[in-house]
């Protein structure tokens, strides 16, 4: 079996000072490539806590998380920034996209942010995505332009234009209607199948948990079930 | 472009309130110290400009004489005077009252070198002989005291552009020409063509035919001077052959004062400038631009405040989005420079503005009101050392405004922003 994308070791979480809370209480868990994973939970579970210690936009208490089978703890601000920006891509629950710039911006900022300056090949990589999500005619549109079933194709089109190697979506679907949720999760079940871009989809819609190749069942800071989806297609 | 102008010069774009609020304070800030500076330093400068308009840059001439010895003798006892010269009970002593001679004209030792001298001096463009003393003038039964200066025309219109100042008549003070003051002249009621008799306290005295009158700008001088010959001068004055002092011009004005020490130096004599001489003036000048100062550090630091304010709260307000691009791969260093970039960029627009509304508010407040003979009342002075200076501000103020704001958003907690807000 290939290295995980994502190991995590006995990770926990503690938050605040004076009186503290134990978020996650030692989590074990590996991502393998191309895999797409749902995680659920009770709200305050810690999923969203979860999720950011995979992003590296947070640290964990104690434990150890591994990207592409490097350890993240000792690694300074600029060496996260850019690990993320290489092997992560973000969809969140509220799309998220940035209002002053247009939707083909949006996708090409990660791009512009990591190379310093836009060039030709990261706008037509930026286009083409955009066309792969079904938004070839709204280029240049601005999100408050746009609803929020596409402003949620845009966000995904930036998670992915910069290949990464995992998406990770907190409730990508929970502020959309049902029928924008499964387009909208078809999208990303394809481009997971056809880019072999690993997916952890956090979600409180079991239908969709159901839909997916994995399903892990976070309680209370702990891990208290992992399985295959029992829909599970591939 | 970058990434991070980009992405400031959208901001900017985005935040239309933020910006229009900081470009105003801005450039108030650079309009009111351009204002204020350019009337300040034009006023200072006419007002300097008119002083030396009838004043000589520098004056040399012979030291103050020395106590002469009025008695000699045996120091008895405790004389004060004697023991202030250090002489003990028993000394012969040179002098024990000391006595300064009464002021009386003398010339000035070898006059043609000392001129060659000052001539020679780093600094100074022109040098003029003087032999000025107190005299008379009579018209009928109108008498005056005046001040005499006898002057070599091409040597003293360098110093002093009388020739430009001539409101009557013309320049001339060949012969048995004179030129006097308009005050005078209108005083004694003369007019170019006239003659008047000059005499002296011990009785010399001449007959002059007036070529001209002239306005020198003060009052002073208007009312007394009396131009004529270095010869005729001489002669009034019984000063055969000498000069009593020596003019001189030179070409940095504020640097008169060490021309006027490297004169004395090299001449053994006393010289002041013009800046020694009006000591007042000069105070005066100072204490005004210190406080022109004052008021424009405090215009600075309250245009600071105003940016920081707005920016803090425009870094709020962004905080979402901010978190965003951290989460897409953005660098702290990345959004501390989108930040700098920002006050940076709003310091260069609000000085553009600022330079505009100053520059016609300056050119407005000059065309306001201006004296008889066309020049402004109030003279406004736009250098362009002045639009260089408020740059270098804004600029400064633009990044230093912007520093906490920038330094809070590189610092944020990007789960927190994303999360939270
Ligand atoms: N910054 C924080 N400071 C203190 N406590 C926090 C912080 N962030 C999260 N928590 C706490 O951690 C617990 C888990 O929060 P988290 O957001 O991970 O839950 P979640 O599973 O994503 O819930 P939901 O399904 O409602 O999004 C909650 O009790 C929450 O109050
Ligand atoms: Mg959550």
């Amino acid at each position: 079996m290939a290295e995980p994308v994502v190991r995590l070791e006995g990770v926990t979480r503690d938050y605040g000072q004076d009186v503290v809370t134990r978020v996650l209480k030692g989590v074990d868990l590996g991502l393998e490539p191309g895999s797409f994973t749902a995680l659920v939970g009770p709200s305050g579970s810690g999923k969203s806590t979860l999720l950011n210690l995979i992003g590296l936009l947070d640290r964990a208490t104690s434990g150890r998380v591994l990207l592409d089978g490097v350890d993240t703890s000792g690694l300074d601000d600029t060496a996260l920034t850019r690990l993320r920006g290489r092997l992560l891509g973000f969809v969140f629950q509220f799309h998220h996209l940035l209002p002053a710039f247009t939707a083909l911006e949006n996708v090409m900022l990660p791009g512009i942010a990591r190379q310093g300056r836009a060039d030709a090949a990261l706008r037509r990589q930026a286009e083409s995505m955009l066309d792969r999500v079904g938004l070839a005619d709204r280029l240049h549109y601005r999100p408050g332009q746009l609803s929020g079933g596409q402003q949620q194709r845009v966000a995904i089109a930036r998670a992915l234009c910069q290949g990464p190697r995992l998406v990770l979506a907190d409730e990508p679907t929970g502020n959309l209607d049902t029928a924008t949720s499964d387009q909208v999760f078809e999208l990303m079940r394809r481009i997971n199948r056809e880019e072999h871009t690993a997916f952890l989809v956090v979600t409180h819609d079991l239908r969709i948990a159901s839909r997916c190749d994995r399903v892990v069942d976070l309680v209370d800071g702990r891990i208290v079930g992992d399985h295959a989806a029992p829909g599970a297609s591939s | 472009m970058t990434f991070e102008w980009l992405v400031a010069l959208r901001f900017l774009r985005e935040g239309r309130i933020q910006t229009l609020l900081i470009l105003l304070g801005v450039s108030t800030g650079v309009g009111v110290i351009i204002f204020l500076s350019a009337l300040i330093t034009g006023l200072q400068a006419s007002l300097i400009e008119k002083t030396l308009g009838s004043q000589a840059h520098l004056v040399v001439k012979p030291q103050e004489e020395m106590p002469r010895v009025l008695h000699e003798g045996r120091v008895v006892g405790t004389d004060p005077a004697a023991i202030a010269a250090g002489l003990q009970p028993g000394d012969d002593a040179l002098a024990v009252r000391l006595e300064k001679p009464a002021q009386r004209l003398r010339s000035i030792n070898q006059w043609p070198q000392v001129i060659r001298d000052i001539e020679q001096t780093p600094g100074v463009t022109a040098v003029s002989p003087l032999v000025a003393g107190s005299a008379f003038v009579t018209r009928g039964v109108a008498q005056r005291a005046i001040v005499l200066r006898g002057v070599e025309a091409d040597r003293f219109t360098r110093i002093i552009d009388v020739p430009a100042r001539i409101t009557a008549g013309r320049f001339g003070v060949t012969g048995t020409e004179a030129v006097i003051g308009s005050g005078l002249a209108a005083d004694i009621g003369v007019r170019p063509g006239d003659r008047i008799r000059i005499l002296t306290a011990d009785g010399r005295n001449d007959v002059f035919t007036v070529a001209g009158v002239f306005d020198l700008q003060n009052q002073g001088v208007n009312d007394s001077w009396v131009l004529v010959s270095l010869k005729s001068a001489q002669n009034l004055l019984d000063l055969a052959g000498g000069i009593s002092a020596v003019e001189a011009r030179v070409d940095r004005i504020f640097e008169a004062e060490a021309i006027a020490q490297d004169v004395a130096r090299r001449t053994g004599l006393a010289a002041d400038s013009w800046m020694k001489l009006n000591g007042q003036l000069l105070t005066g000048l100072r204490s005004q631009s210190s406080s022109s100062t004052m008021i424009q550090v405090f215009v600075v630091v309250a245009v600071a405040l105003g940016i920081a304010s707005v920016l803090v709260v425009w870094v709020v307000q962004k905080n979402r989005e901010i978190g965003i691009m951290r989460a897409f791969g953005t660098t702290r260093g990345q959004v501390l420079r989108i930040f700098l970039l920002q006050g940076l960029l709003l310091g260069l627009a609000g000085w553009v503005v600022g330079v505009g509304v100053g520059t016609v508010l300056s050119l407005v407040f000059a065309g306001l009101a201006t004296n008889p003979d066309g020049s402004p009342t109030f003279p406004v002075n736009l250098s362009s050392q002045l639009f260089l200076g408020t740059l270098t501000m804004a600029l400064a103020v633009g990044l230093l405004a912007a520093a906490a704001p920038a330094r809070r958003a590189a610092g944020l907690d990007p789960a927190e922003a994303i999360h939270h807000g």
